[in-house]
């Protein structure tokens, strides 16, 4: 059941369906009253054909009042969810009240309970899932093209509106043979939980449905398994709870696309990002004393990014991590921002490539994609950080090999780098 | 074997219940709840519907469940005011993870919103379902309701004056904190439904509104589940102000629509109960479908019938 729950999942949820199988499940409720009453008894058949009627009756109301009325989607929804849960509400309270109502327990319809099951329930359950994975499995193509791309799928002659029908009794049908294990109102859990789990996994739709059938059977399985652990445990909210379970473990912990290895990757760019403004504040305080000093005082660096002090001496003690810079050593009686820190070669030449980078593109928007001299300094912020080496040698070439930038300051050469920052200050300082 | 329909009764149906006057006190406390719970929902609806949040409701609806549960737990009695703090604050939570997850991950809105609410409603049953027989509060009767207890529920006392029952007291309560909030921010309720940019150039936060809005329906869901069910309040939301919507275009007269309908719909709702001897709650929610299968074809504003009778006139107009 989790199966075929799951597949029909994938389905629903790319086509942004998901609230549509919820209200399909209330709206069966109804179908199952009127087919327990027709039988007087609690015979499977009339109750899945009653809910199928049921059922059908919603999505063709649904349909109907989004083409006459002004009513939106949502209310559409919720008219007919609630509606139909009223009238199911009121032939079930009925029944209970008639002779032959209490022999049932008809109301197991709406929570389920997985030990209350007879065996014909399970065939017909057995039978159901693997009619919903044959039919997947042979109209996976038409159903795909029909639920991403309704104008080709039409062009191609495809019967789409057909296949949206076909699509909603097989939902029907899944939810309906659910409904005893699960209840009504979780049923759409089971459609929902598992895809969108199986969602956050995986972008394409061959797996994606794996994944959701997959996940569904797993969480049917634990659930299962934990209902028969305790006395009491309802079976359906232990299923529901096991898949909520599974989906905040792919959300969070998915290598690829779980938000903590998202933010822990994010939190790693942001911090290079800062590494390297530093860097380039170095090379600016460098540049500001014409090169004459080896050090650059860590208050002015702070001025420079516009940070706090003990906010810069966290950075700087980063640099030093990285072998990019030298603290030097502390002389008695100094302030906090009168540290001094001095390049490493390494720190040097990386200083260098962040400044050119920067430079390298702020004279291209000018030059090339013809920007005013004053706009291009944001733009070259963000740019710095991400230049390859190749883009780089691209932009010179197209630039051939400039000098200046557009502000008339030197652009850190090859030879800058290779010479390292001693040489180029002492050869800067001779006369 | 009795029949699913019995014999219409005219005289029990419609007149006993306020024969003597001990029924009377009591079958009015029913229909005064009826009444109330659908106004407040009425007019909390209106603004939901507007704001195409209608399954919002339904989320928050379910959501509260194990607010509830915890609350009941925690203090193991039903007091209105931890109940309410319990659920309250499952609402918002409820709400604030359908929105971080439409917002944070690549899930769209419809699918978030059906993942949050089950998940939490899931928790909720598994929660009553552990208090075992000792709670007040069965999963069923939260699902479909009993408005017929509420002249049941214990009484609260002004020193030694009874005021009235617990629950109609605290819908009553609710409904006029409603009417005094819309009133008092009508204008701001109407501009963040309708013009959020607007709204934003006005200097309305639109998201204050938004929470303010959703904090309004957990308290109106709070107050009224006890005997309409979790499902069927979002039937009470709904329903008055799309019915209404046949016939008006303005809020304003939208909003007062939901007075004569709340008072319709529990009427009806209470005769028909009395006479099939089903779930009330549920019979109004299918008198208040009966009236809006009624102005769906009979509206004049883009009803079945107007629409065929004017499109056809429009038809003819063009061809002379």
């Amino acid at each position: 059941m989790g199966v075929g729950c799951g597949l029909m999942g994938g389905f629903v949820v790319t086509r942004k369906l998901s609230l549509f199988g919820d209200t399909l499940s209330h709206a069966v409720l109804p179908g199952v009253a009127v087919g327990f009453l027709w039988s007087q008894s609690k015979n499977s058949i009339s109750i899945i054909v009653g809910a199928m009627i049921a059922g059908f009756l919603g999505v063709f109301l649904i349909s109907l009042l989004k083409k006459t009325t002004k009513v939106g989607l949502d209310s559409a929804l919720g008219l007919v969810l609630s509606g139909f849960y009223a009238v199911g509400i009121c032939l079930l309270t009925r029944i209970q009240k008639m002779e032959f109502g209490n022999q049932s327990g008809i109301d197991r319809y709406l929570f389920g309970q997985i030990a209350g099951l007879s065996t014909q329930d399970v065939w017909a359950m057995g039978i159901s899932c693997i009619l919903i994975v044959l039919i997947t499995t042979i109209f996976y193509k038409e159903l795909l093209v029909t639920g991403f791309d309704h104008g080709f799928a039409r062009s191609i002659g495809l019967p789409v509106d057909l296949l949206q029908y076909f699509l909603w009794m097989l939902l029907s049908f899944s939810v309906i043979t659910s409904l005893q294990v699960v209840g009504v109102i979780l049923v759409s859990a089971l459609l929902i939980i598992p895809a969108a789990t199986a969602s956050i996994i995986t972008q394409k739709m061959k797996s994606l449905l794996l994944w959701s059938a997959l996940l569904g059977m797993v969480a049917g399985v634990i659930g299962t398994y934990l209902s028969f652990l305790g006395g009491r445990l309802p079976t359906g909210p232990l299923i529901v709870l096991t898949s909520t379970l599974l989906f905040i473990l792919a959300l969070f912990f998915h290598p690829e696309n779980g938000l903590l290895f998202k933010w822990l990757r994010l939190r790693g760019k942001e911090r290079k990002i800062a590494l390297e403004n530093t860097l380039k504040a170095v090379y600016q305080e460098l540049e500001w004393n014409n090169f004459s000093q080896d050090t650059v005082q860590l208050g002015n660096l702070a001025k420079r990014r516009r940070i706090s002090m003990p906010e810069m001496h966290l950075e700087a003690i980063h640099l030093v991590k990285k072998d990019f810079a030298f603290l030097l050593p502390v002389k008695d009686q100094v302030l906090p921002s009168e540290n001094t820190l001095s390049l490493s070669p390494t720190g040097w030449s990386e200083a260098c490539r962040i400044v050119r980078n920067h430079r390298l593109w702020e004279l291209y928007l000018t030059n090339e994609v013809q920007y005013a001299a004053d706009h291009v300094h944001e733009d070259a912020e963000k740019i710095e950080h991400v230049l390859g080496d190749e883009t780089v040698r691209k932009i010179e070439r197209i630039l051939s090999n400039p000098k200046t930038d557009p502000h008339g300051k030197l652009i850190p050469s090859q030879q800058d780098i290779e010479q390292g920052y001693i040489d180029k200050m002492i050869a800067k300082n001779l006369p | 074997m009795t029949e699913f329909f019995p014999p219409l009764d005219l005289n029990d149906t419609f007149w006993a219940p306020w024969a003597t006057q001990k029924d009377f006190a009591w079958n009015a406390q029913i229909v005064g709840m009826g009444i109330m719970v659908s106004l407040s929902c009425g007019l909390i609806g209106a603004f939901i519907v507007a704001r195409k949040l209608a399954l919002m409701g339904d989320a928050i609806s379910h959501g509260i469940l194990p607010g509830l549960a915890i609350a009941f737990i925690a203090t193991k009695s039903k007091a209105l005011f931890p109940m309410f703090i319990g659920a309250c604050g499952a609402g918002l939570l409820c709400s604030f993870c359908i929105e971080w997850l439409h917002k944070k991950t690549p899930l769209k809105m419809d699918a978030a919103l059906g993942l949050t609410f089950t998940s939490f409603f899931a928790l909720g049953v598994l929660l009553i379902t552990q208090m075992g027989n000792n709670a007040h509060i069965d999963a069923e009767c939260l699902l479909y309701g009993e408005i017929g207890f509420t002249p049941l529920a214990e009484s609260i006392y002004w020193g030694s004056i009874e005021i009235g029952s617990r629950p109609l007291l605290s819908i009553g309560l609710v409904t006029l904190v409603i009417i005094l909030i819309i009133t008092v921010f009508y204008k701001q309720l109407m501009v963040t439904s309708f013009d959020q940019t607007l709204s934003v150039s006005l200097g309305l936060s639109v998201r204050t509104v938004h929470y303010g809005l959703m904090l309004l329906l957990a308290i109106t869901i709070v107050a009224s589940f006890e005997s309409v069910g979790v499902i069927l309040v979002i039937a009470m939301l709904i329903f008055p102000s799309t019915t209404a919507s046949f016939f008006f275009t303005r809020m304003p007269a939208i909003l007062f629509c939901s007075f004569p309908l709340s008072i319709f719909y529990s009427f009806g709702g209470f005769f028909l109960a009395r006479w099939l001897d089903c779930s009330i709650a549920g019979s109004m929610v299918v008198v208040a479908m009966a009236c809006f299968g009624i102005a769906w074809l009979f509206g004049t504003e883009n009803g079945i019938l107007t629409n065929l009778f004017f499109r056809k006139k429009t038809i003819l107009d063009h061809s002379n």
